[in-house]
């Protein structure tokens, strides 16, 4: 499958700032961080370490699967696409995430899906977060 | 300011009656900015004159800026009380995820009144606040575990502050601090003990949401621009590389460390407690506040063997910053890095002040070697300097109350020095005990008039640094001007509010372009006066809780020991403190009365 998708380069490598989260949010425009696609907690504790919480593409997405009224359709290089019109807001795609990369809108009351175009990662100054075609990722593994 | 940003809520939690509200503030945020410029007015609001720190009218006041959660390094939370410790003005700040969570939860500011009659700690999520019992965690051994439990017990992983004070918090020592995100902490004046005071183990908040800016284009611009300046900026990558202890080497090579109790002000085991050295032998880990790409907060690895069992180890990371190698190393002459380690542990489990820990104890070594208290006093301590061995003792007597001395010790060097004599070694100014830079006479006078006496206050030891280059020595007059100056702009970036580290990139320029992008059309002029009006409203609180500045006590160690710039004299720092506040030309009613007031006697 060929596409642009977002990988973890290292998590060690990962400071905490949150610098991407905010730049996910910024996408729209506005400040904060009410509709950012990627989290960053600290693995229990900052002496820990961090977490870094985000769509991993998956080319099977269990999302999807679970989507009653069909409004996540896959994404060329992997993960989905969100028909906003089509989505109830039943939840059932944050359940279904194993790794909850799939985020909430309070304000909408809909997902917050990743749509993969890396504008997190010219923010990422640490290098934790990496945009490249799909095919090359996978073959990498 | 942008309509309806939510920077103008102000949340009031009545730990009395257990009730909260939210008022709309507008009128302060759009004449103060945020921050230090609207705690002070809070503070006036709702402390009343003579309020007893430790009473249910001493209210703690949390507050951010319209730049906080929209800005990089914009991470900071200012926190404002009456201080136990100096009995005046209490202003700490501190990082971690505190200021973003308090914006993204949707406030300015939040004021806590009241005293709970048991340990409680507030979770608020968003619009709700959650009392909840914390009879467990109330006497908990170790500041780290309380984190821990509140950390698993409530959501928000990620998006959330949890603000915590340790057992010297809850046994009112006046400098406990209040520790947030493990590592950072409003560690300052005593705001840890005012939490205790309340039975207010700790404070989490949490919330996530967007806010608007003026217009999306010239937002990302101006990001983008603060953005590239921070990450490509050769002193912000020295606070990334070795952080705030790449000024050890320097200070100690010029002779401005304070030593042993600043007989010296050069320390001949510097090399072994330097940046260089800890991030070779020690450094484990970096972390960041949140919304910050520098990421300057230090970790060291502490592996320790235990002694019962060989090959059995514990690993530790501990946080470490120029301040507390100053005050817990070279004050106490500890040369040895790994004991200075255990050192700072010690003061983070109990939820001490650093500075203030290591000053008092640096204090108590050379009065037991004078022979002014003897090992009655210390409980059969012997303290020596470099003996971390007594130091960790002594703390743990200081958190106990152990006895008369060390209830004494426990309310700083100035109460200290008053009961047992040795005040002319005592290191304090104004109540507070003093940061480690004796760069010359800028950095001296900074402490005796910043409204903190904190070197954080006005930065008198770049004056000095300054000065030294320059081969020219300002005038007492001369020096109060630049240092008004320097405090002045620095209530615009603690109202913003924006980490001091990031001053020389957040210029005026940049400053009046980000106000702009969050709605205020501001000048040069305009935040200049600001900023001077929130340094005269914190003055002015100062003096009404009978603070004099002519009246403060000037060690004599720090005139006796040579600075970079020679020795220091009384006369230039009186001078200077009159100079000081000539020129801030409080024409305050409150000042006008103290004036009075001391005249008359």
């Amino acid at each position: 499958m060929i596409g642009n998708k977002l990988t973890l380069v290292d998590t060690d490598l990962c400071v905490g700032c949150q610098c991407c989260m905010f730049a996910c949010a910024r996408r729209f425009g506005d400040a904060g961080l009410g509709r950012s696609a990627v989290r960053i907690r600290s693995a229990g504790g900052m002496e820990r370490g961090f977490v870094v919480i985000a769509c991993r593409a998956c080319t099977d997405p269990p999302c999807m699967k679970v989507c009653p009224t069909r409004a996540l359709s896959l994404r060329t290089g992997g993960g989905v696409i969100l028909e906003q019109a089509k989505c109830i807001g039943c939840r059932s795609c944050v359940d279904a995430c194993t790794i909850a990369a799939v985020f909430w809108d309070e304000s909408t009351n809909k997902p917050i899906i990743c749509v993969h175009c890396g504008y997190c990662t010219g923010f990422c100054h640490y290098g934790v977060i990496k945009l490249g075609p799909s095919e090359v990722w996978e073959r990498d593994r | 300011m942008i309509d309806k940003d939510p920077l103008t809520r102000v949340l009031f939690v009545d730990l009395s009656s257990r009730r909260f509200w939210i008022e709309e503030r507008q009128e302060l945020f759009e004449t103060y900015l945020g921050g230090t410029g609207v705690a002070i007015q809070l503070l006036k609001e709702k402390c009343a004159k003579g309020t007893y720190p430790y009473g249910p009218g001493n209210p703690i006041v949390f507050s951010v800026g319209p730049l906080n959660g929209v800005f990089p390094i914009a991470s900071k939370t200012v926190a404002m009380f009456k201080s136990p410790l100096t009995g005046n003005l209490g202003e700490s700040h501190a990082g971690g995820r505190s200021a973003v969570s308090i914006r993204m939860a949707g406030y300015g500011a939040i004021v806590i009144e009241g005293s709970s009659d048991m340990p409680v700690y507030l979770a608020i999520e968003g619009d709700r606040v959650n009392f909840r019992d914390a009879s467990v965690l109330w006497g908990m051994g170790n500041s780290y575990s309380v984190g821990r439990v509140i950390r698993e017990r409530e959501p928000g992983a990620g998006v959330r502050t949890i603000m915590r004070i340790g057992r010297a918090g809850e046994r009112l020592i006046p400098y406990a601090s209040v520790i947030t995100e493990t590592y950072r902490h409003f560690g300052r004046l005593g705001l840890g003990a005012v939490f205790g005071s309340k039975k207010l183990k700790a404070l989490l908040v949490s919330g996530k949401r967007m806010i608007r800016v003026q217009d999306p284009r010239s937002y990302r611009q101006v990001y983008n621009e603060i953005f590239t300046a921070l990450t490509t900026s050769p002193l912000m990558k020295k606070y990334h590389e070795l952080g705030t202890p790449m000024n050890v080497s320097p200070l100690n090579e010029l002779g401005a460390l304070p030593t042993r109790n600043l007989k010296q002000a050069s320390f001949e085991g510097a090399e072994s407690i330097s940046g260089e050295s800890f991030a070779e032998n020690h450094l484990g880990r970096r972390v960041a506040c949140a919304h910050c790409p520098v990421s300057c907060i230090h970790l060291g690895a502490l592996r320790e063997e235990y002694e019962v069992e060989p090959y059995f180890y514990k690993t530790k990371m501990i946080s470490y910053d120029y301040e507390l190698i100053y005050s817990l190393g070279s004050m106490l002459g500890m040369s040895s890095p790994t004991d200075l380690l255990r050192l700072v542990e010690e003061t983070e489990i109990h939820g001490l002040d650093a500075i203030s820990t290591g000053v008092a104890l640096a204090w108590a070594t050379e009065a037991q070697a004078r022979k002014i208290i003897s090992e009655e006093e210390t409980m059969g301590l012997h303290l020596k300097w470099g003996d971390s061995a007594s130091y960790i003792k002594a703390i743990r007597f200081i958190v106990n109350r152990s006895n008369e001395f060390y209830r004494a010790l426990g309310d700083g060097v100035e109460s200290t020095s008053r009961r047992y004599g040795g005040s002319e070694f005592a290191l304090d100014f104004g109540g507070n005990e003093m940061p480690g830079y004796h760069t010359g006479p800028a950095a001296l006078l900074g402490y005796t008039t910043g409204a903190r006496h904190s070197h954080l206050d006005s930065a008198g030891y770049s004056i000095d640094q300054k000065s030294l280059s320059k081969k020219d020595q300002p005038t007492p007059e001369g020096v109060a001007t630049l240092l008004i100056e320097e405090e002045s702009w620095r209530q615009i970036l603690s109202s913003l509010v924006v980490c001091f580290f990031a001053r020389g990139i957040y210029t005026p320029e940049t400053v009046i372009k980000a106000l702009s992008v969050m709605g205020w059309d501001l000048t040069e002029k305009d935040l200049n006066r600001i900023g001077l009006e929130i340094l005269k409203a914190k003055y002015e609180f100062k003096l009404r809780e009978g603070y004099d500045p002519r009246e403060i006590r000037i060690p004599r160690r720090i005139l006796e020991t040579p600075t970079p710039l020679g020795n220091v004299s009384e006369e230039y720092l009186r001078q200077g403190v009159r100079a000081y506040i000539d020129q801030l030309d409080i024409s305050n009613e409150t000042f006008e009365t103290r004036i009075k007031a001391i005249a008359a006697r």
